[in-house]
């Protein structure tokens, strides 16, 4: 039987292939997911992506995926017309910092037949990481939900506050939220093994 | 959790690096330290984006030619890429995306951050992408890139290699890792190579291959990739 091929890290290059700065080979991806056709309730998210010593991680990579505002992953091509694919790419910027432009996902079935708290799954990719890392984005403010969530229920609770974006005073329509990543430390992030 | 109850197979750790590894200094300060939390696998994890052909380029799948200026051609040995993307149970995985990324055939990136004293190649930019097909098979066309020198030790020079990112059926089944070439002399130095588990290394090099090979034209070489995939059949456990 074949056996998985091994990770390797995404190196310090990775805008070449995945997140091009150049016009002769645009970009597939990017961090904004969502088209003014596309129904739901507008969010943003920004964070600062930290190393161990605290320092900011300026040549990071974050993925997202995340389920469209009825609670649907987009998983057939075609089946939709309005661009949502649910999918998103971003680089961190010289400090640091990212940013997304999204919906705010809908409510997705758990494990055992209830529901899961909206949430964004995020995958973490860097020089120095070896292999890409999973966590997931919650926002604060859905405290119901997330109060029965079943994936949070698995996270100590002194380390859950790693996995709730932070409402933010907002300009304009646009919900604003704050979610950073600790690589290391007391407020490491909680990453997955999924 | 039950582990016969998963619908996918789990990430292997026996074939993966660890976040952790000192010898590649980087990792120190970037990779996590805590455990990872162990969760059940949901329909997030379970399901993954679907891209069309229709967004690639003509030219994606040709990185000699796809940022040559007019009538130019990118400098080096030209090669082809071959392979088969497939689960561990050798299942085709069909109509997913490739992206590439490589250094020039002197060994040098196409980016701010590249400081190496080697020429830049103003026909290669470096990137390109591919599909899948209905058999999983994939093939594009590049040079050889060159090795260069890196900071992490004293005359630390990285093997040739390109960077591959790979999408499965699923998120969880992403895959972002490097593809090597046969018999680098400069494989027992690499930190980022020897991070993985001896027994998985060679799963990093490609074979070349007199077949892929095109007569006066370009050397070729195989790489096939193996995702994490759905479980065909549940198995038991005592």
């Amino acid at each position: 039987m074949p056996k998985q091929t091994p990770s390797q890290t995404v190196g310090p290059y990775f805008r070449i292939g995945l997140y091009s700065d150049n016009e002769v080979y645009p970009r597939l991806f990017t961090g904004e997911l969502a088209t003014p056709e596309v129904s739901g309730e507008r969010i943003r998210i920004e964070g600062t992506v930290y190393d161990g010593a605290g320092d900011p991680i300026p040549d990071c990579m974050l993925e997202v995926w995340q389920a469209d505002s009825e609670g649907r992953y987009r998983t057939r091509e075609g089946s939709w017309n309005d661009g949502f694919t649910g999918f998103g790419r971003v680089g961190t910027d010289e400090v640091g910092q990212y940013a997304i432009d999204t919906i705010m996902p809908g409510r997705v079935p758990g494990p055992n037949g209830g529901l899961q708290a909206p949430h964004i799954t995020m995958l973490v990719y860097m020089r120095g990481m070896l292999l890409h890392a999973f966590t997931r984005i919650y926002f604060e403010d859905h405290a119901a939900a997330n109060a029965e969530d079943p994936i949070l229920a698995l996270v100590p609770e002194d380390r859950r506050a790693t996995l709730l974006a932070q409402r933010r005073p907002g300009k304009g329509p646009v919900a604003l939220y704050r979610f950073d990543l600790q690589m290391q430390g007391d407020d490491e992030t909680v990453f997955f093994d999924v | 959790m039950n582990v016969a109850q998963r619908k996918q197979t789990p990430r292997d750790w026996a074939s993966n690096p660890p976040y952790i590894y000192p010898d590649y200094r980087s990792t120190a300060l970037r990779g996590p330290r805590k455990p990872l939390i162990v969760i059940p696998e949901t329909l997030s994890e379970l399901s993954g984006p679907v891209f069309g052909h229709e967004r690639l380029g003509p030219l994606d799948w040709d990185l000699t030619r796809n940022s040559a200026v007019a009538g130019g051609e990118a400098q080096g040995e030209r090669i082809i890429v071959t392979g088969r993307v497939m689960d561990e149970d050798g299942r085709p995985v069909r109509n997913h995306l490739i992206e590439v990324w490589q250094a020039n055939a002197a060994g040098r990136y196409r980016h701010k951050v590249d400081q190496h004293d080697a020429p830049l190649d103003p026909n290669f930019n470096g990137g390109g992408r591919v599909m899948t097909d209905d058999e999983g098979r994939y093939r594009y066309v590049s040079i050889k890139p060159g090795p260069y020198p890196w900071r992490n030790h004293h005359n630390a020079w990285r093997p040739s290699h390109i960077h591959l990112s790979i999408f499965g059926p699923t998120i969880a089944s992403r895959l972002v890792t490097q593809m090597y070439f046969p018999g680098d002399p400069l494989f027992p130095f690499d930190p980022i190579f020897n991070s993985v588990p001896a027994e998985a290394r060679e799963r990093l090099i490609s074979r070349f291959s007199l077949d892929i090979t095109k007569p006066e034209w370009a050397i070729g070489f195989e790489f096939d990739i193996v995702l994490r995939g759905p479980k065909q059949t549940p198995m038991e456990t005592a």
